[in-house]
């Protein structure tokens, strides 16, 4: 069997992929215009790159996309648990192997011939994104009904920690999509296997 | 802060001419509200989403309006009315309590208590004019709550006043109708579900900090709602109707979601 023979994504892998990043782009461009009306870090984002036009542009744009985020997201991991490309894909995953594969990026050493293996470092930054999605998920929930979902609410720390908490976790999806998208720069045969599968 | 710079249209006592008003002023935000879409539009964010670079802009704006109405939906099914929103103690009141509404603080209404009546129209048996007096005289109840703004901040407040329900139900309102709609003296308007409005903490409300609300959170009253949002809680009201009619708002008719829940 060779690399390019074999399917690397399958269909619903590449379909649910390009739908999440639509949804992921939405959803972050208009959050940063309803932080920006009231910001509580010492900064705003610069309007340029907000979706929305307005506050309430930007509630319609985010209240639309997160059903796209949702519905996506869980025909995703359904697929995934099921098919059981989850434990094939992402575990198992060690500290120790996965020190020696950042060691091994870090010295160039870190091998991209096989793009259907994933090594340590991206096995830890695809469980990573999965968490953080489900993290803005639920404290999400908690700032859109956080009268209606109290166990939820409590357990963030309540509502203004839901906020800081929704917040963190978009960072740490964007810097998630900033690494991503160096990596396809740097192997671009990566981005051709998200599209054709193979 | 919330500011609208269009819409100085200034009040005048007659609600005829007051709603005539509301109209126009409907009509020349509309500007505005296209203004606001327009640089939404242009900002790339659909050409992604389509692929190309023209874009039926108002087809856009309905299909957001009607995920908005869904979301609607999901909210009126989502809401308990039972549940009841945390409460906190004195000690964690938020002092001063911020002052929000479409203009600024500047221009906050003066309401005179006297030949001050609260009009009570629609589907209920009881269409008199109450007095604060009236309203004072009714059992009342006081609660502290966090109120959740659209732009996301928070703030705890002390407001006392009448459980809505009882007032509700003494002026003999139908229960079953749709909507419970407030028209103020600030020119603001808006409406709730009926599931809210029977809400146990939904609190026709004439007091802040267990004294007469001052002007600034909307003398002589406001209702409040700990299951909304902030601009679902008018103040200055002057006239509350009951209907099946959707009533709208002054922002749920400029794009904010009409249920508004939290």
């Amino acid at each position: 069997m060779t690399n390019d023979s074999e399917l690397i994504h399958p269909l619903w892998v590449r379909i649910t992929h390009w739908v999440n990043a639509v949804a992921v782009v939405i959803l972050t461009m208009s959050g940063w215009r309803i932080y920006d009306a009231s910001p509580f870090f010492p900064f705003t984002i610069p309007v340029q790159i907000t979706l929305g036009g307005w506050l309430g542009g930007a509630i319609q744009w985010h209240f639309a996309a997160m059903w796209l985020l949702l519905g996506n997201g869980l025909v995703y991991l359904a697929c995934n648990v099921i098919s059981g490309r989850l434990w094939r894909k992402f575990l198992p995953w060690s500290p120790r192997a996965f020190v020696a594969d950042v060691l091994a990026a870090l010295k160039g050493k870190l091998s991209h011939a096989d793009l259907s293996h994933y090594n340590m470092v991206q096995r830890a930054a695809y469980l990573f994104v999965m968490l953080d999605s489900v993290l803005l998920v639920l404290s999400g929930l908690v700032l859109w009904k956080s009268v209606q979902f109290p166990i939820l609410r409590e357990l963030l720390g309540g509502y203004e920690a839901a906020r800081r908490v929704h917040f963190l976790a978009m960072a740490g999806l964007v810097a998630f999509a900033g690494i991503h998208l160096l990596m396809v720069a740097l192997v671009p045969r990566t981005l051709l296997a998200m599209i054709r599968g193979r | 802060m919330i500011k609208k710079p269009a819409r100085q249209l200034g009040f005048n006592g007659e609600l005829l001419l007051k709603d005539a008003l509301k109209d126009i002023g409907r009509h020349l935000e509309q500007p505005t509200r296209r203004a606001f879409l327009q640089r939404s539009l242009s900002l790339g964010g659909l050409s992604l989403l389509s692929g190309c670079a023209v874009v039926d802009e108002s087809s856009v704006e309905n299909a957001l309006m009607k995920v908005s109405r869904f979301n609607d939906k999901v909210q009126a099914w989502l809401f308990d009315p039972k549940r009841l929103a945390p409460t906190y103690p004195d000690s964690m009141i938020t002092r001063p309590f911020p002052f929000n509404a479409y203009y600024g603080e500047d221009e906050i209404r003066e309401v005179a208590e006297e030949g001050y009546r609260l009009e009570v129209t629609g589907l209920v048996a009881d269409k008199h004019a109450w007095t604060l007096a009236e309203l004072r005289a009714m059992p009342q109840t006081d609660q502290i709550t966090r109120h959740i703004c659209v732009e996301g901040w928070s703030a705890i407040g002390k407001w006392g006043g009448v459980p809505f329900a009882s007032f509700l139900r003494r002026v003999g309102a139908d229960l079953n109708a749709k909507y419970v709609g407030f028209k103020c003296a600030d020119d603001y308007y808006t409406s709730i579900d009926m599931p809210t409005a029977l809400h146990p903490q939904t609190l026709l409300t004439l007091t802040y900090d267990s004294q007469p609300l001052p002007p600034r959170y909307g003398f002589p009253m406001k209702l409040r709602m700990p299951t909304k949002l902030g601009y679902k809680n008018p103040k200055h009201i002057q006239a509350i109707f009951v209907t099946n009619t959707y009533p709208g708002g002054y922002w749920e008719d400029q794009g904010y979601n009409w249920f508004g829940g939290s």
